[in-house]
Parts: structure tokens; sequence; C-alpha cells
């Protein structure tokens, strides 16, 4: 490290020096803090005693909303997502073609789902039809990249066999390549169904509609029993994707 | 019968991998391709039918020119020719008899393979290939479950099912035991003579390839520098194809279960150049 004695003392001063005026700097105001603290314990006491009933109704339609818009946008995204995803893995697509799909995956993975959102809610209003838009563009770009990653890691032996039988190319595809990776990727369309379902809850705050919407209301309006109820519904039901998914996967391999 | 005349493949970059290679090979005559890796067996064979595009050359299958063909009738001349690979190359996920089928892919429509509904003429002779090769029982396995020897037999079932007029056979014993081996190099040469077909095989076991072939080639950095009967390949030919090694000489121990009949020299010689 530093050799001499000398400097090493220095510099050790000079950082709890700088360690002292940093924290002098921060702004502790204790009463707020307190104040803060009984809001908390409010907030945690509602997750607590989650209230489903009162809200009952604007929790049933949000849940099927997002339920609407992840089953949507996971299918059309799935979709748009094959062809893309076959586009963008380089030991089956041609050199223009790749780099146009890799493109526009790149930009829908560079894209944050709450910046889309914002974006698309402005362009088309509130609602589920934004969020569906938000979660179907993100989809694309998820599953089109992983979609191509398991085309790339293929035995490629096979291909190169049903080539030499004349099959054409789509045969040479569906006989050679969907074996290969349908366990993989009907796993992941599962897995992005639930990411999809939770995505619903946050980009509905931004006015995309779904569960999201209702969570964000309940919230603003200081109704933590109800969001509660919400939250744990949320969970409830991506725990059910979760063993279903891995269930139907057992029975795919 | 298939004929090749100057045939050479030049890779970007270096040096040519076939250079100048002439030779005819007549209806049911098994030919063994020899040579030390990186000779071009590999290219050579897939050339053929242009897995691999030759440089220079002609490619003559009975009367068909094969270099010149555009992409659509060039894959109704690749159902023509089977091929049978070193690690078998099937769809392990798929059942034995969808393997089988994969073979006559060239003959159906992309619609009646998606739902697997093949003619009956088809299904009838895809059968029959099992059948000839013994795996009749195993049609509805996964083609994963089988052993090393079944999935070979697989992959001849599936290039017969191509109803070919040649087989091209890349180091279809390299991944087998050797009594495996000779089975399977048994079936290929059986299976040629039943519908006299020509073949070529690439092989690294030259006692394999003398006991089994009708003709050997011998190349060499992409040239041929041997062509002719197994019975013909004596030591000094083997130095001139692999380079120089005691190609004579046997440990007293192998002289003893020495299992191929090979005049000029009765050794073992598991070449593992």
């Amino acid at each position: 490290m530093v050799s001499s004695p000398m400097w090493r003392w220095t510099l050790l001063v000079l950082f709890l020096l700088y360690l002292g005026v940093a924290f002098s700097s921060i702004d502790l105001n204790f009463p707020r803090m307190l104040d803060g603290l009984t809001r908390g314990w409010r907030f945690v006491d509602g997750f607590l005693n989650p209230n489903f009933t009162s809200r009952w109704s604007d929790i049933q339609t949000g849940i099927i909303e997002s339920l609407t818009m992840s089953v949507t946008a996971t299918l059309v995204g799935i979709l748009f997502s094959i062809p893309i995803g076959m586009g963008a893995a380089s030991n089956i697509s041609t050199k223009p073609f790749y780099f146009l799909c890799r493109f526009f995956i790149t930009i829908s993975r560079s894209m944050q789902e709450i910046i889309v959102a914002i974006f698309l809610v402005a362009l088309f209003g509130f609602g589920a039809f934004a969020g569906f838009l938000t979660l179907t563009f993100a989809t694309i770009g998820f599953l089109g990249k992983l979609l191509a990653e398991e085309i790339e890691n293929i035995d490629k032996a096979p291909l190169e066999a049903l080539k030499a039988t004349g099959a054409s190319w789509l045969q040479m595809i569906h006989y050679s390549i969907v074996p290969q990776i349908t366990p993989r990727v009907v796993g992941l369309w599962l897995y992005r169904f639930d990411i999809n379902f939770r995505e619903s809850a946050v980009i509905g705050i931004v006015g995309a509609g779904g569960i999201g919407a209702t969570l964000n209301t309940a919230i603003e309006r200081y109704e933590y029993d109800s969001a509660g109820a919400i939250l744990l519904m949320i969970i409830f039901i991506v725990f059910l994707c979760e063993y279903t998914s891995g269930y139907v996967r057992k029975w795919l391999i | 019968m298939l004929s090749l005349q100057q045939l050479s493949k030049q890779y970007k970059n270096s040096e040519l991998a076939l250079d100048n290679v002439s030779f005819d090979v007549p209806s049911g005559q098994v030919i063994g391709l020899i040579g030390p890796s990186g000779a071009g067996k590999s290219t050579l064979i897939r050339c053929i039918n242009r897995l691999i595009e030759p440089t220079h050359g002609a490619i003559y299958l009975d009367d068909v020119e094969l270099t010149q063909l555009s992409t659509s009738k060039l894959r109704k001349q690749r159902r023509r020719i089977g091929m049978i690979f070193q690690e078998y190359a099937l769809v392990e996920r798929l059942s034995v008899m969808e393997n089988v089928l994969s073979g006559t892919l060239g003959y159906v429509s992309f619609w009646q393979s998606f739902f697997r509904k093949f003619p009956e003429p088809l299904l009838q002779k895809a059968f029959g290939y099992l059948e000839r090769v013994g795996l009749l029982e195993h049609a509805n396995k996964r083609a994963d479950q089988l052993s090393g020897g079944q999935k070979q037999r697989v992959g001849i079932a599936r290039a017969l099912a191509q109803e070919p007029s040649l087989l091209l056979i890349d180091e279809p014993t390299a991944s087998l035991d050797p009594k495996t081996s000779r089975q399977i190099m048994r079936l290929i040469k059986e299976i040629c003579k039943e519908r006299n077909l020509p073949a070529i095989i690439n092989i690294h076991d030259v006692v394999l390839a003398q006991t089994y072939v009708d003709r050997i080639i011998g190349l060499k950095a992409g040239k041929i520098v041997f062509d002719g009967s197994p019975s013909a390949l004596n030591a000094s030919v083997l130095t001139t194809i692999y380079g120089k090694e005691e190609w004579n000489t046997t440990p007293a121990c192998e002289e003893e279960v020495s299992i191929a009949p090979v005049p000029n020299f009765q050794t073992k010689l598991e070449l593992a150049i």
C-alpha cells in the first residue's frame, strides 16, 4: 500500500476529517423522524391487518385488468419474439436481418418499463391499453434475446444432417431446432408471464392501469390495509404462476 | 455413379484443402477415404453435397452436375445423397421413428411434416428401414434412450429413408467400441451391396477399412496419394499417406488377437494419428 509511514498517517487523518465533515452536513431532524415512525408504523400495521373487503370490487377489477394485460401482452409478445428471435440468432439468420433484429432487441431492452409506460400513457391516455403495449414491447425484447441465445447454443449436427437430407429451411428449423429448445423456451415464456404480472403492478402507478393503479389509489388515500391486501394478492398470484410453471416444465422435458 | 473432376477447395486465408481431386465411384462400390487429420476428408465429402462449396471442379451424380445447381435444384439433388455422421447427428428429443422420417423431409411439404402427416407409403418404407437395421421394436423410443450403436443404426435408416443414390459417411465408427464398429461397417457394406449403392466412407481405422471396403483412397494435404484395392495398402503406402512410422512392428500380445485378415502385414493398426 503506501510505504512511507508519514504519508500513511496523513491520509488516515485526512480521511477521518472528511468523514467528520460529511456526517455533520447531514440534516437530521429528529422530531420529523419520530413523526415519520408513527406513520411508518401505520403502514406496517396496515399490511399486518390486510383489509380485503372494503375495496374488494376495486381490487377485483384491478386484478382482472392486470391479468388480462399480462396474458395478452405475453401472448402477443411471444408471437412477435419468435421471428425477431430467429432473426437475431446468428447461426440461422442473414447479416442485414440479424443486425435489424438485434437493434430492435437492444432498443427494447435498454428502455426501462416505467419510462416506456410514461411515454405510452402520454400517447394513448390512462388505462390498460398503454400498459398492454408497454408490457408487449418489453416482452418482445426479453424473449427475443433469450430465444436467439437458445438457438445459437443448439447442437448444430442435427441441423447439418437435415440440411443434407434436402429439407427446406422451415423444415430444418421445425425438426432440428424446435425440439432442442422447446423445454427451455416454454419455461422462459411462463417466466415472462409472471414478470409481466409483477410489472403490471409497477407501471399501473404511472397510469397504465391494472392492479398498480388500484394500489396507487389505496396508498394515496392512506388506506394501508387495502394496499396490504393488494400486495398479498400480487404475491399470491406470482406464487401460483411459479408453481404452475415448474409443473408445466417438468411435464415438457 | 459418382464422378469428381478436378475438385479443389480453398478456404479463406489458408492453403488448399482439396487440390485437384478426381475419381469415379461406380454403383455399388464402397470407398474408404483415409488420411491424417486435416487432410481434407471431411471437406471432400461435404463438397459433394455442397454443405461446403467447392472452389473449382465439377461433380457428376449420374448425369447431374452438382456444383452448378441453384438452391432449389440443389435441395432436390440432396435428397438423393444420404449422409451418415460421426456423432450420429440425431435429434435427441424426437422419437426414433421421427428421426428416420426426417430423412424424407425433402419429399413432403412443410405442413405435412409439421402435422406429422407423412404419406402412408413413406411410413411403410420407414418401418422397413428400421426393420432392416434391426430397431423395429424401438420405433417409439426417444432417440436419447438408445446406445451409440443403435443411434448409428437410426442414422443409417434416416439416410436410407432418403432413397439415396449415394451414401456419404463421415467417420461412422469413431465414437463406437470395436465390436459395434465392425457391426456398423458390416451393415453399411451389406446395405450398399443390396441396393447397389456407391458410398464414400471417411475412416481413421485402417484395418477396419481394409476389412469392409472395396477400394481405398488415401488423401494427404488435399491430394490423392493412393487409390487402389485394400490389399495393395502396405507399409510404404501408409508412410506416404501418414508419414514415417514403424508400420510392421506389433507388440507380441496383439499378434494373437489379430482379427483382420490383412495381407502383407497382419497387424492391428489402430492408427492414432
